[in-house]
């Protein structure tokens, strides 16, 4: 009984951090049709600013933190956008997927060239620790972890819901052309989406690099969970994404404890062909329509 | 850290090392520089460029300088064959490495064909039993270490039960492989055969069937990063020990990932860059000085394997012959009276395997201490 | 086309086929290698190139069908099958995956399509890598032998590399008249408007699936001779990253036009090489290429090419040079 729930609590934190992934990889996909396949290395990078402020710059972690952040933003939601994105885009959704290939692979390199092969310890929000409730062990890293997840994912949802902008921005998603007619600034809207992406993206690095630890080939797996989170749950649905995340932590990780663990990789992907193509809209999703 | 400045300083000289001139013997490392083995694959590199300016600042190798070429097959046996046929056009004295057994095994044949002597940093078993007559090793062979460390779980241990984890890539699988065969030799019942993917970084449901398989010990083999989260969950889910492991689990990288989840892991440690013999602790500042990074024991391969071949050249054959190389290579034994460089005594039979004293360990209070030293199989 | 490109054209394909043809005299055997496996890819993009670029159909299931080829090829003839049985072997077992694959594409397409490629494709790998019993699971197969050719030993570089280069002519005739046939300009509807293709008698089922088994037989040929060019299989080379290599070469080719691959394999498989002399940032320069590529001529190379020489206004459906509608294109998309 004890495994079960550690299994779950587990599964949940990694969930969480698909979710907080998979969740601005769906909002790019609905506002700019962008499929990104560097979300995985986009996860990776922050950390690594975070390293170099603390050990060239010789800041103390939270003024690195800061500092990564604003980095972040501008590097993986304003340049991104404006520098590959928006000269691309208008040609098609395959050559952007190359290029975003070629994004994942640079940041790979770089990270390894110029930073290092080797892993490195990153420092955890909350000093490591573990808790014990009922006889159950908990690590306090996975439910702060869980935890600031779902604050940010509610605050997501307040602000696409409950602020003007919010509801601009979802309005963009839907249909831009109508949007553009009743006087919302839609490539404004859609630079907001990069902007959230981009934080969502850091604030998952933050909290998975100290358990995961620094390292360049952190985001391949991590993309793949990423996209296979927010189809499942539904591509066009910012809650899809978190019920996707969640579930696919969860399931993976009872799988990977109760079935052959050679095909461990295996559970996920059937899920997934199995989702597409009996429910394609994902487990949330509306139905997209298909103009003749 | 200084990475970033050393990136671009290595990278000038790595361009200038490469530019030989026609008095230089050449030496060609084709190994996994990117790809998912590239920290090993630079750790012998990097083992490799500092011996390589050490013996070319003392005036090289029968007053010739080496020139260094290094290829980078990313780790895949397709870009292998293609590096080392380029490697092999540039006529090359002998090759150095790779550590991959895919890579190995894909090159080898062209390797034999040429008739150059090659250096890997494979440890695979089966590596030395393809009739290669030009390949030797610079690290045991998986088939070597294995018998050791069942040797301590039945003797020291007392256990009669094992829970194996271990990293699905040809590294872990080949170690697997071979320490079901030593247990079962010894009568030791294989319970609990979890495997995990090279990268993994989420631990838990492995530790839970481990914690299902109830043995007597829990046998640890992966990579650096992966035994150090391995043992974090370990703890962490209460998964009691003792744990084991071979030269991966007791590496200064694993413990300084791992903190104090590591304490109390024990071991056999082929080579180690912590090994109780000044030589070795002298190359371990060196590296870290040279490079902004401890060694692993992918450093100290590289590092030796050069100085064999400078000693066998210069003192065995007094001249550049392949062949000859290669039959005074057979059967040779290097102590560090003769070539300090060698930091521990090594011997190479007939089919290339090494023979070295290793070391059973512990890790104490975040150090490796050695508490055993294990004699070398031949003498 | 007219005459003045159709002369541009045929001059640059007689200046590439001399290349081709006088390339092993001049270099080592290093580039012979090189020049072998850029043939044997282009074989492989070639077919993804008639499943996306002209059928419209995104597969990111490459790579498993040039492990099939190269596995059955590498378990068989090291059993000492003769090669051509393994050939056809490994064509028809792949046209027939390739068909059954194609079964997913009737319900969805696009990137719900490309995740469903994917997932196959990694689904192969872990089959590859863990069935021990059949593929030597993570050691891999050895020792791979060359084929004869009516007792003609192929086992040199050069011999080998006209091999498949005879492979690679076989292959791009072959495609080249299907592109022209009606099997051609069907695909060519499905890709632009599967409905109304429908709607006008095409039968669209069909075609999706032959399209999928076409690109995979052609996926399995490749392997097929992947396998006796390195000599050794495992399954590392046919996981994920080559089916998005394979991906990377039709669309910087080209996606959808006849040459397509053969520049895009070049640029996946030659330009790397080319900047190795840059040593640890060979992979970084070459993905800032194509970054680059991909940001200023987002039609590929040849749509580069196309667009420069192409002087007055265009004429009405060419279909051998089919231009590539974007394959996802959504209302009211900038």
């Amino acid at each position: 009984m004890a495994d079960v729930v550690q299994l779950l609590v587990a599964g949940l934190a990694t969930g969480a951090i698909y979710a907080l992934v998979a969740i601005g990889f769906t909002l790019l996909w609905q506002t700019s049709q962008t499929i990104n396949f560097a979300q995985g290395e986009f996860v990776m990078l922050p950390a690594f600013f975070v390293l170099i402020g603390m050990s060239h710059f010789g800041l103390s972690f939270w003024p690195s933190v800061a500092l990564a952040a604003v980095v972040s933003v501008v590097v993986l939601g304003l340049l991104f956008k404006r520098l590959m994105v928006d000269p691309v885009i208008r040609h098609g959704v395959l050559p952007l997927v190359i290029a975003t290939i070629g994004l994942a692979i640079f940041f790979k390199e770089v990270v390894r060239e110029f930073y290092g092969a080797d892993a490195q310890p990153f420092p955890p929000v909350v000093a490591a620790g573990d808790m014990t409730v009922l006889g159950i062990a908990f690590a306090v890293q996975s439910l702060v972890v869980l935890a600031i997840s779902i604050v940010a994912v509610v605050a997501l949802q307040l602000f696409l819901n409950g602020t003007r902008t919010g509801r601009c921005m979802q309005a963009s998603a839907q249909n831009p052309t109508v949007a553009r007619l009743l006087g919302i600034p839609v490539e404004r809207m859609i630079l907001y989406t990069f902007l959230i992406n981009a934080a969502l993206v850091t604030l998952a690095s933050i909290l998975i690099t100290p358990i995961y630890l620094a390292k360049f080939t952190n985001g391949e797996w991590l993309g793949l969970y990423a996209f296979i989170a927010a189809i499942v749950g539904g591509f066009n649905q910012v809650r899809g994404a978190i019920v996707g995340g969640l579930l696919l932590g969860v399931i993976d990780n009872f799988a990977a404890a109760y079935l052959s663990s050679q095909y461990r990789m295996a559970i996920p992907l059937l899920i997934l062909i199995v989702v597409i193509l009996f429910r394609p809209q994902g487990l949330l999703g509306r139905i997209e329509e298909r103009t003749v | 850290m200084g990475r970033l400045r050393f990136g671009l300083a290595l990278s000038a000289l790595m361009l200038l090392l490469g530019h030989a001139s026609a008095e230089d013997v050449k030496l060609a490392y084709v190994g996994e520089i990117s790809g998912s083995i590239a920290v090993s694959g630079g750790n012998f590199r990097d083992g490799i460029i500092l011996a390589v300016e050490e013996i070319n600042a003392a005036g090289g190798i029968l007053k010739q300088k080496i020139a260094l070429s290094q290829l980078d097959t990313q780790t895949n046996p397709g870009v292998a064959r293609a590096q080392m046929q380029k490697a092999i056009d540039g006529d090359p004295y002998v090759v150095l490495g790779p550590i991959f057994s895919g890579n190995v095994k894909a090159t080898m044949p062209l390797l034999q064909q040429a008739e150059i002597p090659h250096l890997i940093g494979g440890e695979a078993a089966e590596l030395t039993n393809l009739g290669d007559r030009y390949l030797f090793r610079t690290s045991f062979g998986q088939q070597i270490g294995m018998p050791k460390i069942s040797n301590y779980i039945r003797d020291e241990l007392k256990a009669k039960t094992i829970a194996l984890i271990w990293v699905n890539n040809d590294f872990g699988k080949g170690g697997r492989d071979n320490l079901i065969k030593q247990l079962a030799a010894r009568n030791i019942k294989l319970v609990a055969d979890v495997s995990t993917e090279s990268g993994q970084v989420d631990f838990a449901a492995d530790v839970v069937k481990l914690k299902a398989a109830n043995a007597d010990a829990v046998f640890v083999y992966s990579n650096e990063e992966e035994c150090a989260r391995i043992m974090r969950e370990a703890r962490k889910q209460g998964l009691k020990g003792p744990f084991v492991g071979d030269t991966t689990l007791l590496s200064q990288k694993t413990i300084e990932l791992a903190g104090d989840a590591a304490n109390g892991v024990r071991g056999h440690v082929g080579l180690t860059a912590d090994a109780p013999i000044p030589a070795v602790a002298e190359f371990s500042t060196k590296f870290q000085k040279r490079f902004n990074y401890k060694p692993d024991h992918n450093g100290i391969k590289g590092y030796t394997a050069v100085y064999a071949i400078r000693y066998v050249t210069e003192k065995r054959l007094g001249k550049f012959d392949r062949k000859a190389f290669a039959q005074a290579m057979h059967g040779l034994t290097i102590s560090p009276k003769d070539e300090p460089a060698i930091l521990m005594e090594t011997t190479w039979d007939d089919v290339g395997e090494i023979d070295r004293i290793s070391f059973l360990a512990e890790v104490v209070n975040g150090q490796q201490k050695i508490i055993q030293v294990l004699p070398k199989l031949g003498k | 086309m007219r005459g003045g490109r159709r002369r541009l054209v045929g001059i640059v394909l007689a200046l590439a086929a001399a290349f081709l043809l006088a390339a092993p005299f001049a270099f080592r055997p290093y580039g012979i290698f090189i020049l072998t496996m850029w043939a044997v890819m282009t074989i492989a993009a070639i077919g993804l190139n008639l499943t996306l670029g002209y059928a419209g159909q995104v597969s990111l299931a490459q790579a498993a069908f040039v492990g099939i080829g190269a596995y059955i090829t590498a378990c068989l003839t090291t059993r000492g099958w003769p090669f051509w049985s393994t050939y056809l072997l490994g064509g028809a077992a792949c046209f027939a995956i390739g068909w059954l694959l194609g079964h997913p594409a009737l319900r969805v397409q696009h990137h719900y399509l490309a995740f469903v490629t994917l997932a196959f494709n990694t689904l192969v790998y872990l089959m590859f890598r863990n069935e021990e019993w059949l593929t030597g699971g993570i050691y891999g197969i050895s020792n791979v032998p060359r084929p004869h050719l009516a007792g003609w030993s192929l086992n040199g570089p050069r011999e080998f590399y006209y091999f498949c280069l005879a492979h690679l002519a076989l292959v791009a005739l072959a495609a080249w008249w299907l592109i022209r046939s009606p099997w051609g300009r069907a695909f060519v509807a499905l890709r632009e408007n599967p409905l109304r293709a429908l709607s006008l008698g095409v039968d669209t089922r069909r075609y999706t699936l032959m399209a999928f088994a076409l690109g995979a037989g052609l996926g399995g040929i490749s392997g097929v001779l992947y396998a006796p060019l390195v000599q050794f299989v495992d399954p590392t080379p046919f996981a994920l990253g080559l089916s998005l290599n394979l991906l990377l070469m039709v669309v910087v080719g080209g996606s959808g036009y006849f040459f397509g691959p053969f520049l895009g394999a070049m640029v996946a498989v030659l330009l790397p090489e080319w900047l190795r002399f840059t040593e640890g940032f060979y992979l970084m320069g070459y993905a800032l290429l194509v970054m680059v590529l991909m940001v200023s001529c987002p039609t590929g190379l040849i749509g580069l090419a196309d667009r420069l020489t192409r002087r007055t206004s265009r004429s009405a459906a060419d279909v051998s040079v089919a231009r590539p509608g974007a394959a996802v294109q959504g209302e009211g998309a900038r």
